[in-house]
């Protein structure tokens, strides 16, 4: 398949992207590393009238220290995450649910906020983003605005972006103490989109969690915490009992969708057993 | 229409294309580089897969406006002097093929994996072309085939 | 004289059949030189693109194709009414029954759509982009009709019909009563004496054979000739029935298969896409493209399986198994295509499989449904029998406490009772069961893996080890044409073959078997090589286009080595025989003082002397010097039809490990011992086993084409019909015992489909072994996680799917991808 014609624009910087999109309309569609908007327009499933392609805009790749945060450009691409020495040092759970995205051909262009301005539910980053507490740099035609993860995703496939907004950067807070992370993915076969997910984060302190920050894929049309469970653990004993107890609360306010993969009580399932593998996994049993 | 000027397999060429078109039809329909095919419209089944500037990419889901200014490397291009590329000749030695579809894509990604890993476990190929589809071979052959090939291009390099 | 280099005339080259040569062909394969349909340009070609239908049962009223027509770069668009009058219907050559229903198969439909994907507009534009984009402006009313899916409600009184013309959704009826036919006893007092009754539904999941070529057709108009290029298993058949379908003359016709990217029986077929890619080329008098989308593929082209599978089996208190009864219903779809009612039958003789039931009745009903017609997919009716006797084999073995092997070995044929003939009528030639069983145990590592399994069963842990057998025999070598016509199949089954003995000593070979991807350029040479000993590097193999080899019947149910490979040995000792007599003539001998070794006639007891085949073949250029009487030429044809088919058999076995909190199945290992009779080229039958097993464990473990209620097809993309990669699929043990086969002269048994048949009850088998003592007895194809998942934990087979495509790409189905219009989707962003 073909997509239907449009209109392309290829700016170069972030305030050229801004006036395309304003010049564009509400049918403007921005192309990051257009891995998943290809293959919709390909379906023509999506038909914009003008794409704004982002790919020259420089200035939105790659990842900087910012002090107590890291600054990761929308435009990094997949495959420069994974081996970025900042990400492996600070966020190693963005690197490790990453390199499980699709496969090496759509890494190589597919990008950070690109995924997450997408917002698939199915999609491994914004559970990732939102365990994280990700901050979300917006630019728009009046400015720049900051958004947390947890008003980010606002619904199925749709976040905060105006339509005239850009999504600039992602911000990740450097965490303090001894953090361990894991993602665990859960799907049929090895390019197939997530059935259900979970990334955890944990910090651990004598011998207990002090802290931990579970982000669920695919159990909702937006990414979600597994709050119930998140509480459970604070304070809990780092142990396995502890955990499984804890990971029972996971699917506590999801809303996850029955498809060909799973029905909804499954998933719920899932969410407690991949829960419960993930946090050990982070803990580091 | 837009003027791009790609450098493909080693030649330049300067022409129009309309935004829409697809990096694998520009060069099939436009360049008649027809080793390069189409299998899917998902981005899943990497028949399409050529190197741009160096790294592997589907073909399918990159416009050929943006292979402006590009180095692109097809299944056309990777012999070298006439002679097989490593990757090629072990997958004719190892019957890494059978009908051929998915070879050229293949191959293109399996240069890529050893690219950035030089001598990967049966695991490691296993999951660096989880891209690419293949229908005939139970893929063991081509695991065989890029096993060696890494082998062989590791020697080339010492 | 002579055009031939010298080559030592002492010890001839070792023999060229069982050697793993490597592929003549892949040189075009591995570096992109390959001549695919879709790669012909031809001057002046338009394009086609087809408006499919989005729902899966309407009657079709106004069409307004206007906008689409007056669309820039549009030449023309054609409905079903504007067709209706040439393009006849798609050929059904396999009428099972003399009272067999075929509602008619319209290549574009005319008054109704009867399933989602059916065509009901083409547009012909200048480029392929004008024409995809003027899909979107046809307009098409549909008049909703009820939607038939389900093949039991389908056969329930006052059920709503899939055709409005036909009586009901039956399409047949087809019994085969061993009781009656004489080759068995009746199974009703068989059943009457068992101590055992065991009786199961078995479900054969829908599959899309889902080649990765994409179908194309090209035709090319020559005055009141046509040449089309098709990526199709079988230009032949395709000609004959082209012919037959739209009345040009079939000596008007070429067709051409250049090189065609796989086909696992899903370019088996005669297609509505080449009909109309035939008749618009005709009315426009200009060369006409059609290339598909992967989406069109899946949602069109036919699928395969989709049967629901009664079993019952009955047996003594000791194991020995006394009667199988199998009622089928298969799924149709919504038309007959070329094979669809004689899938199922090829299945038929198979169910006894390799054991000695002394009674046996099989009944088949053929059902239509609002769906995708079915048609061959790798082993055809075969793969289904394997799995309905594989395992109701293991069933009858937990209800009798008795290992599943030995259950097997009790019942199956010994090595010395071969040839035997079966209660379905079937005479087996060749084999050891026992042999094979034994080296696959070995291969796997049994024992160890039984202990292991044995240890976490004991210590309950969340990952249960199961082993799974498939002890399996195929027919092969399709087919005896007397076979086939006491089926009431349309054609024969016989194969030709041409030598062509150049004048410069090369060998040109002629198949009327075309392959796609099997390697007969390489396998054929070796026979060539080995018959005329002449060099391997010197023979040349056509195939595949009706102008240079016009005699054939192409490739399918392994039967190009068995019936095309002898037909090449044949002609090439017709070519031999010719040439003795030139050989004679020139050595001034009797023929009957020849002897021919290596390529060469020489006269018994007189070293030195003597005449290459090659030189023959140029002294038969000149003639100059020729035998009186004899015609200069020693080039030869020979078709060879089988007298009876071929058994392979083997004995797969398959360590399943199953996460019983989350119902994954995983793999552990995987060995199989197959004997396929002689093996020509061992890199080629290995290769041919692993695509066969990988396929077979698809089915058991990933794909399934799965339609919604309304009949959309959710399994519409490459995101929801999973096939597997590398990532998803073990690593094989394999090996060989080797039994050859009496009925062709190479003593092949055919390798194409064993894999593909044998595997999927292994794998299914070596699940529920894992996890029987939960309480599990079935689970449903395949075996998703959650199925596996709720089978242990909630019970009975897993159940059905949710319908609902994946949040994929919005859940990209048929409903939008069938190129109708679609509001324009909020869809979009990026990974």
């Amino acid at each position: 398949m073909i997509p239907a014609a449009f209109g392309y624009v290829r700016p170069g910087t972030v305030d050229e992207a801004l006036r395309a999109l304003a010049d564009g309309g509400e049918d403007a569609k921005v192309l990051a590393g257009g891995q998943s908007l290809i293959p919709v327009m390909r379906l023509r499933l999506a038909a914009p009238s003008m794409v704004v392609d982002l790919t020259r805009v420089t200035e939105l790749r790659g990842v900087r220290d910012d002090g107590d945060a890291l600054a990761i450009g929308a435009m990094t691409t997949h495959s420069d995450v994974i081996s970025d020495p900042l990400i492996r040092e600070f966020a190693p759970l963005i690197a490790q649910a990453t390199e499980t995205v699709a496969d090496r051909q759509v890494r190589h262009r597919g990008t950070f906020g690109g995924a997450l301005a997408h917002a698939d539910p199915a999609g491994d980053l914004p559970a990732v983003a939102l365990a994280l507490d990700a901050e979300f740099v917006l630019a728009g035609p009046g400015g720049r605005r900051t958004v947390p993860a947890r008003d980010f995703f606002v619904d199925y496939l749709t976040t905060a972006l105006a339509e005239d907004e850009l999504l600039v950067e992602v911000r990740i807070p450097k965490l303090a103490g001894s953090w361990g992370m894991h993602y665990e993915k859960f799907n049929r076969v090895a390019q197939a989109w997530s059935i259900v997910a979970v990334a955890a984060a944990v910090r651990r302190e004598n011998g207990h969690i002090a802290e931990a920050r579970i982000g669920l894929t695919n159990m909702g049309p937006t990414p979600l915490r597994a709050t119930a469970t998140e509480q459970a653990l604070a304070g809990a004993d780092a142990g396995e009992a502890a955990i499984a107890e804890a990971a029972r609360h996971a699917a506590e306010g999801t809303a996850p969708s029955d498809d060909l993969n799973a029905r909804a009580d499954y998933r719920a399932h899932l969410a407690e057993v991949l829960t419960r593998r993930a946090v050990t996994a982070a803990v580091g049993l | 229409m837009t003027q791009i000027s790609v450098r493909v397999d080693g030649a330049s060429y300067t022409d129009e294309v309309e935004p829409r078109t697809l990096l694998v039809h520009y060069l099939r329909e436009q360049l008649g580089k027809v080793g390069t095919v189409v299998g899917c419209d998902t981005s899943n089944c990497g028949a399409c897969t050529v190197h741009l500037d160096g790294e592997a990419v589907k073909s399918c889901t990159v416009l050929a406006v943006q292979a402006a200014g590009s180095e692109v490397t097809t299944i056309e291009g990777i012999a070298q002097n006439g002679s097989l590329h490593p990757m090629q000749k072990a997958f004719h030695e190892l019957h890494g093929l059978q009908c051929g579809y998915c070879t050229p894509g293949m191959i293109m990604a399996s240069i890529d994996l050893v690219g950035d890993n030089p001598d990967p476990s049966e695991h490691e190929v296993r999951e660096g072309i989880e891209g690419n589809l293949c229908r005939c071979t139970g893929y063991q052959n081509i695991v065989r085939a890029v096993q060696q090939a890494a082998a062989e291009m590791r020697g080339a390099q010492a | 004289m002579t055009a031939v280099e010298d080559r030592p005339m002492t010890a001839g080259p070792a023999k060229e059949v069982g050697q793993a040569r490597k592929r003549k062909e892949d040189a075009r394969l591995i570096t992109g030189k390959t001549t695919w349909t879709d790669n012909m340009v031809l001057p002046g070609m338009l394009h086609l693109a087809v408006v499919r239908s989005p729902v899966a049962h309407a009657k079709l009223g106004t069409i307004d194709v206007e906008a689409a027509r007056s669309a820039p770069n549009v030449v023309a668009v054609f409905t079903g009414r504007d067709l209706a009058e040439e393009q006849g219907s798609i050929p059904c050559a396999w009428p099972v029954t003399p009272e067999m229903v075929n509602p008619g198969h319209p290549s574009v439909a005319v008054d109704e759509v009867n399933h989602v994907g059916e065509a009901v507009a083409v547009i012909v534009a200048r480029s392929k982009t004008a024409a995809q984009d003027a899909v979107e402006l046809v307009d098409v009313d549909y008049d909703p009709l009820p939607v038939v899916l389900d093949m039991e409600r389908a056969l329930a009184e006052g059920a709503a019909l899939t055709h409005d013309h036909v009586a009901s959704n039956e399409s047949y009826r087809w019994i085969f009563d061993a009781g009656e036919a004489g080759t068995g006893s009746s199974t009703d007092e068989a059943f009457a004496k068992a101590d055992v009754v065991v009786s199961r539904r078995f479900v054969q999941q829908r599959l899309i054979p889902a080649f990765m070529e994409p179908r194309s057709t090209v035709v090319q108009p020559q005055g009141d000739n046509y040449t089309m290029w098709s990526a199709t298993q079988v230009p032949h058949i395709l000609r004959i029935m082209l012919a037959m379908t739209t009345g040009v003359p079939e000596h008007k016709l070429r067709v051409i298969a250049p090189d065609v990217g796989g086909g696992f029986g899903g370019k088996l077929q005669v297609t509505p896409e080449e009909v109309i890619t035939l008749l618009v080329a005709k009315r426009l008098g200009k060369p006409v493209k059609w290339t598909e989308t992967r989406s069109e593929s899946l949602m069109s082209a036919h699928h395969g399986r989709d049967q629901i599978q009664y079993v019952d089996i009955a047996a003594d208190r000791e194991g020995n198994v006394l009667g199988l009864k199998v009622h089928l219903l298969a799924d149709m779809g919504a038309y007959l295509r070329l094979v669809t009612p004689g899938v199922p039958i090829l299945g038929a003789f198979m169910f006894p499989a390799i054991y000695k039931f002394p009674a046996y009745r099989f009944d088949c009903q053929g059902v239509f449904t609002n769906k995708t017609p079915t048609d061959a997919y790798r082993g055809a009716g075969r793969p289904e029998a394997t799995f309905a006797i594989e395992r109701i084999m293991d069933e009858l073995a937990v209800e009798l406490g008795m290992d599943p092997l030995e259950l097997r070995r009790k019942n199956w044929i010994n090595a010395d009772e071969f040839p035997f003939t079966t209660v379905a009528g079937l005479e087996y030639d060749s084999g050891d069961y026992e042999q094979a069983t034994q080296q696959a145990l070995e291969l796997l590592g049994y024992d160890e893996l039984r202990e292991e399994q044995r240890r976490r069963r004991e210590s309950n842990d969340p990952v249960q080890l199961g082993i799974g057998f498939s002890t399996f025999t195929e027919m092969c070598g399709l087919a005896p044409s007397r076979v086939l016509g006491s089926l009431s199949y349309g054609a024969g089954g016989w194969e030709h073959a041409s030598i062509r003995m150049l004048p410069t000593g090369k060998v040109e070979v002629i198949t009327g078997s075309t392959p796609h991807g099997q390697g007969h350029e390489t396998a054929w040479s070796q026979l060539v090589a080995d018959e005329l000993g002449v060099p391997f590097e010197d023979i040349e193999v056509l195939h595949g286009d009706t102008a240079i080899s016009p005699r054939g019947l192409d490739t399918y149910g392994s039967r190009s080595l068995v019936v095309g490979g002898a037909a090449v040995v044949n002609a090439s000792q017709k070519v031999v025989a010719k040439a003795r007599t030139v050989a004679a003539h020139l050595l001034e001998a009797s023929e009957d003082d020849l002897q021919f070794e290596s390529g060469t006639f020489s006269v018994r007891g007189t070293p030195g002397s003597g005449v290459s085949i090659q030189e023959i073949a140029l002294a038969t250029f000149a003639a100059h010097n020729f035998p009186d009487g004899v015609e200069p030429s020693i080039d030869a044809d020979a078709t060879f039809d089988p007298v009876n088919f071929s058994f392979p058999h083997g004995t797969h076995i398959c360590a399943m490990e199953v996460d019983t909190e989350t119902g994954m199945v995983t793999i552990r290992k995987y060995a199989c011992v197959d004997d396929v009779g002689k093996i020509v080229n061992p890199l080629i039958v290995e290769g041919q086993i692993h695509g066969g097993l990988a396929q077979g464990i698809a089915q058991a473990l990933y794909e399934e084409a799965v339609y919604d209620e309304d009949g959309n097809l959710t399994t519409g993309t490459f995101v929801d019909y999973l096939v597997p990669s590398a990532a998803d699929l073990p690593h094989f043990d394999t090996g060989n015992t080797v039994h050859e086969a009496p009925g062709n002269p190479i003593g092949a048994k055919g390798v194409g489909e064993a894999g593909c048949i044998a595997s999927t009850p292994a794998v299914v088998n070596a699940a529920l072994d894992a996890v029987r003592h939960l309480g599990v007895t079935d689970i449903l194809m395949p075996l998703t996680p959650e199925r596996v998942w709720r089978a242990i934990h909630r019970g009975g087979d897993g159940g059905d799917r949710a319908t609902a495509g994946t949040n994929a790409y919005g859940g990209a189905q048929t409903e939008t991808t069938a190129g109708v219009s679609t509001p324009e989707s909020r869809l979009g962003g990026d990974r």
